[in-house]
C-alpha cells in the first residue's frame, strides 16, 4: 500500500479546512444548536474512569502542579455533556467546533491533532425522532461529498443479551463486555457450555464445596491488600452458583449470533428482526424502536431503501454509545477514518450527570477527512 | 568510521557481556580506572560506550549508537513500535527474566486473566475505583491486557519494591520481572497461569536508524562473522 493519502495531510490546506469546519457549524447552528466551547486541558481522571486505561495509550497525557494528570481533549463528549449535566436547559442543542488530540501508532503517519465538528441533542420527548433529526441533518450537510453511511444499534444488542434465558451474573458479563467482540465471544462459548469449564475452576469449586470457602482461603495465605476475605469467599459463591447455571439454550445462542452477523438495508433488516422476534418474544419493544427510527427517518427525509444496518457496526470503536450509532465513510479511501460518526448515549449522561440523566444523541464531523476523501488518491 | 556498541556500564549484565564477547574471540576492557566510564575493543573496529543499561533504548531508538546490549524487556518497554527502530542481531542467553502478572496467593478463585477482568468489575463496584496494578512496565502491560480484553484496572507506577505494594494497600496486584519467583513468593504474592507479559533476556540490538555508510556495513559485517551469529 502506497502513503500518498496520508502524505497529504501537510499539504491540505489548513485554513480551507477551518472555513470548511465553520460552515459546518454555522449550519449546526442553524439547525438550533448553542455554540459551546469547552477547555483543551481535561482532567484525566473521569476520562480514565469512563475509558480505562487504554486512553492513556491514546490521549496526550500531562501534568498540571494543582490539578494533577491533565489530558488534551480527547473528544469533546464528555466535556458537553459535563456542561450540560451540571447547568443545561431542557430539552438542549448544542454544537462546538475545535482540535482535539489523538496519540497515533509509530509510524502510522496519521495527524494526530484535527479539527472536529460536532452536534448533541438533549431530548428526553423523543428519542427516535431526535436520532432521525441528527443522521438526517449529517446526510443532508455531507450529501455533496459522496460518502457511504452505515447505521447500527447497540441498543439492539443489549436488548438481544436481556432477553437470554440465563442468569443476572451473566448478563451483566455480557453486557460489560459488549465493545470487546473478542471476549464477548469467549463468554458466549462458556455460558453455553461450547467450552468446557476449566480444570482449575472445577478443582477449586470441588475444594470450596468440600471443605469451605473460608478454609479454603485461610490456608491460602496471609491476607494482603484491599480486596478482603469476605469479598474472595462472595465470588467463590458466585462461581458455585455459575458453575451450577444451566447453559443458554442452542437455539437463543442461534439468534444472537443471527443478530450480531446481521448486515442488510433498513427496512431488509427490520424484516428479519420481526422474524427473530418469533424465537425471541423479549426482542419486540427493541424492533419496535427501531421500526419507529426507520419511520422518523423517512420522515425527515432520508431515503431509508439504501441505508445499510450492520448490527456490529460500533461495537469495537465506540465504547460509550449505548442505542443507534452511524459513521459516514469514504467509499474510495478505505484508508481514511470515517469523516463523520455519532450515536445516542444515553448511559454517559447518567454516569457523568451525578444521579440525573437525559437521553442524548449527536455526532461529529472531521472536515479535514472531507478534504483529504475530496483530493482523491489511492488506497 | 568505526562503529558505536552500547554496553551496560556496570555490575553483572557488563562483565557478562564482556565475557559473552569474549567467548567469541572479541576482547573488550575498561580503559583506565574502574570509574571511568571509558572502555576498548581490542583487534574489532568498534567503539565501546558504556551506558547505563536503561539508556541504551533511547540510544538505540535515536541511532546515537549502531548497536546495543540491553534486556529485551526495556526495549519493548522503551521504544514506540519497537521492531521498526531496532533488529535483533542476538539473543545472549543471560539477564533471563519474565515480566509477570501476579495477584496475592490468598486469592484462590483467581487463576487466569479471565478471573482478573471479572475481580476487577467487582472490585469497582464495591470499592468504587478501578483495580490496581502496581508496574514499571506500563506499555507491555497495557498492550498485553487489551489484548487479553481486560477491562476496569489502572496502573499504578511503581519503580522499584513493585512486590511489596499489595502488602502496603497501594495496589490489588503487580506486573514485574521476576527470574526464580523468590521473592514473589517472600511477599505472598503467586503468578497468574496465563500471566506470562514477556520473557526477557539480554540482547545484542542493531540500530535501524543509525547512519549505516560502507565502513559500517563493512565492520558490522565483520564483528557478526567474529561471533558467528549471522
Amino acid at each position: 500500500m502506497t502513503d500518498t493519502g496520508t502524505m497529504d495531510t501537510a499539504k491540505t490546506d489548513k485554513a480551507s479546512i477551518r472555513a470548511e469546519a465553520a460552515r459546518l457549524l454555522a449550519a449546526f447552528e442553524a439547525a438550533g444548536a448553542v455554540p459551546v466551547e469547552t477547555d483543551l486541558l481535561q482532567p484525566a481522571g473521569t476520562l480514565l474512569d469512563l475509558y480505562g486505561e487504554d486512553i492513556r495509550a491514546r490521549a496526550y497525557v500531562t501534568h498540571d502542579p494543582d490539578r494533577g494528570e491533565m489530558m488534551l481533549r480527547p473528544d469533546f463528549t464528555v466535556p458537553v455533556v459535563q456542561r450540560h449535566m451540571a447547568n443545561g436547559a431542557d430539552p438542549a442543542r448544542y454544537a462546538y467546533m475545535g482540535e482535539v488530540f489523538r496519540t497515533q501508532p509509530a509510524g502510522a503517519r496519521r495527524p494526530s491533532e484535527y479539527l472536529q465538528v460536532g452536534y448533541e441533542v438533549f431530548d428526553r420527548a423523543d428519542p427516535v425522532g431526535a436520532d432521525a433529526e441528527v443522521f438526517a441533518l449529517f446526510s443532508r450537510l455531507l450529501a455533496p461529498h459522496g460518502l457511504r453511511a452505515v447505521t447500527g444499534d447497540i441498543g439492539l444488542l443489549l436488548a438481544a443479551i436481556d432477553t437470554l434465558s440465563t442468569t443476572a451474573a451473566r448478563k451483566a458479563a455480557l453486557r460489560r463486555h459488549i465493545w470487546r467482540p473478542r471476549r464477548f465471544r469467549a463468554l458466549i462459548d462458556r455460558f453455553t457450555n461450547r467450552t468446557a469449564q476449566s480444570p482449575a475452576r472445577a478443582s477449586l469449586i470441588e475444594a470450596a464445596v468440600g471443605q469451605g470457602a473460608d478454609s479454603l482461603i485461610a490456608a491460602a495465605g496471609p491476607e494482603i491488600g484491599l480486596r478482603s476475605a469476605a469479598e474472595i469467599a462472595a465470588r467463590i459463591d458466585t462461581l458455585i452458583a455459575d458453575a451450577a447455571a444451566p447453559p443458554i439454550p442452542a437455539p437463543e445462542a442461534e439468534v444472537l449470533a443471527t443478530i450480531l452477523s446481521l448486515k442488510a438495508h433498513l427496512p431488509e433488516a427490520c424484516e428479519h428482526l420481526r422474524d427473530l422476534c418469533v424465537d425471541m418474544p423479549g426482542l419486540v419493544p427493541a424492533v419496535d424502536r427501531f421500526a419507529a427510527r426507520i419511520d422518523a427517518l423517512a420522515k425527515a427525509g432520508v431515503g431509508v431503501d439504501t441505508i445499510p444496518f450492520e448490527a456490529s457496526y460500533g461495537r469495537s470503536t465506540m465504547e460509550y454509545y449505548d442505542g443507534f450509532v452511524f459513521g459516514f465513510l469514504a467509499p474510495s479511501r478505505p484508508d481514511l477514518p470515517p469523516a463523520a460518526t455519532g450515536g445516542r448515549y444515553d448511559a454517559l449522561t447518567r454516569i457523568l450527570g451525578a444521579g440525573r440523566e437525559i437521553p442524548a444523541v449527536g455526532g461529529v464531523i472531521r472536515p479535514e477527512v472531507l478534504a483529504r476523501a475530496a483530493q482523491g488518491g489511492r488506497p | 568510521m568505526t562503529i558505536r556498541l552500547g554496553v551496560p556500564s556496570k555490575g553483572r549484565l557488563m562483565d557478562k557481556t564482556f565475557a559473552w564477547f569474549a567467548d567469541r574471540g572479541i576482547d573488550m576492557r575498561r580503559s583506565g580506572s574502574d570509574r571511568e566510564y571509558a572502555a576498548e575493543v581490542a583487534g574489532a573496529d568498534v567503539e565501546l560506550m558504556l551506558l547505563s543499561a536503561g539508556e541504551i533504548p533511547r540510544e538505540l531508538a535515536a541511532g546515537r549508537i549502531h548497536l546495543g546490549v540491553t534486556g529485551s524487556d526495556l526495549v519493548q518497554e522503551r521504544i514506540p513500535a519497537w521492531d521498526q527502530a531496532v533488529e535483533i542481531v542476538a539473543p545472549m542467553g543471560f539477564g533471563h527474566a519474565d515480566l509477570v502478572i501476579a495477584v496475592p496467593k490468598v486469592w484462590v478463585d483467581v487463576a487466569t486473566l479471565d478471573d482478573l477482568d471479572a475481580v476487577a468489575a467487582a472490585f469497582r463496584a464495591r470499592h468504587g475505583f478501578r483495580l490496581r496494578i502496581a508496574t514499571k512496565y506500563h506499555r507491555l502491560v497495557r498492550d498485553f491486557l487489551r489484548d487479553a480484553g481486560v477491562a476496569d484496572y489502572q496502573l499504578v507506577d511503581s519503580q522499584g519494591a513493585t512486590e511489596g505494594t499489595v502488602a502496603h494497600g497501594n495496589a490489588e496486584a503487580i506486573a514485574d520481572i521476576t527470574s526464580t519467583g523468590e521473592t514473589l513468593r517472600a511477599n505472598h504474592l503467586r503468578i497468574l497461569d496465563d500471566g506470562l507479559i514477556h520473557r526477557s533476556e539480554a540482547t545484542l540490538f542493531r540500530a535501524r536508524g543509525a547512519e549505516w555508510g560502507d565502513a559500517e556495513r563493512a565492520a558490522l559485517k565483520d564483528l557478526v562473522a567474529r561471533i558467528g551469529v549471522a
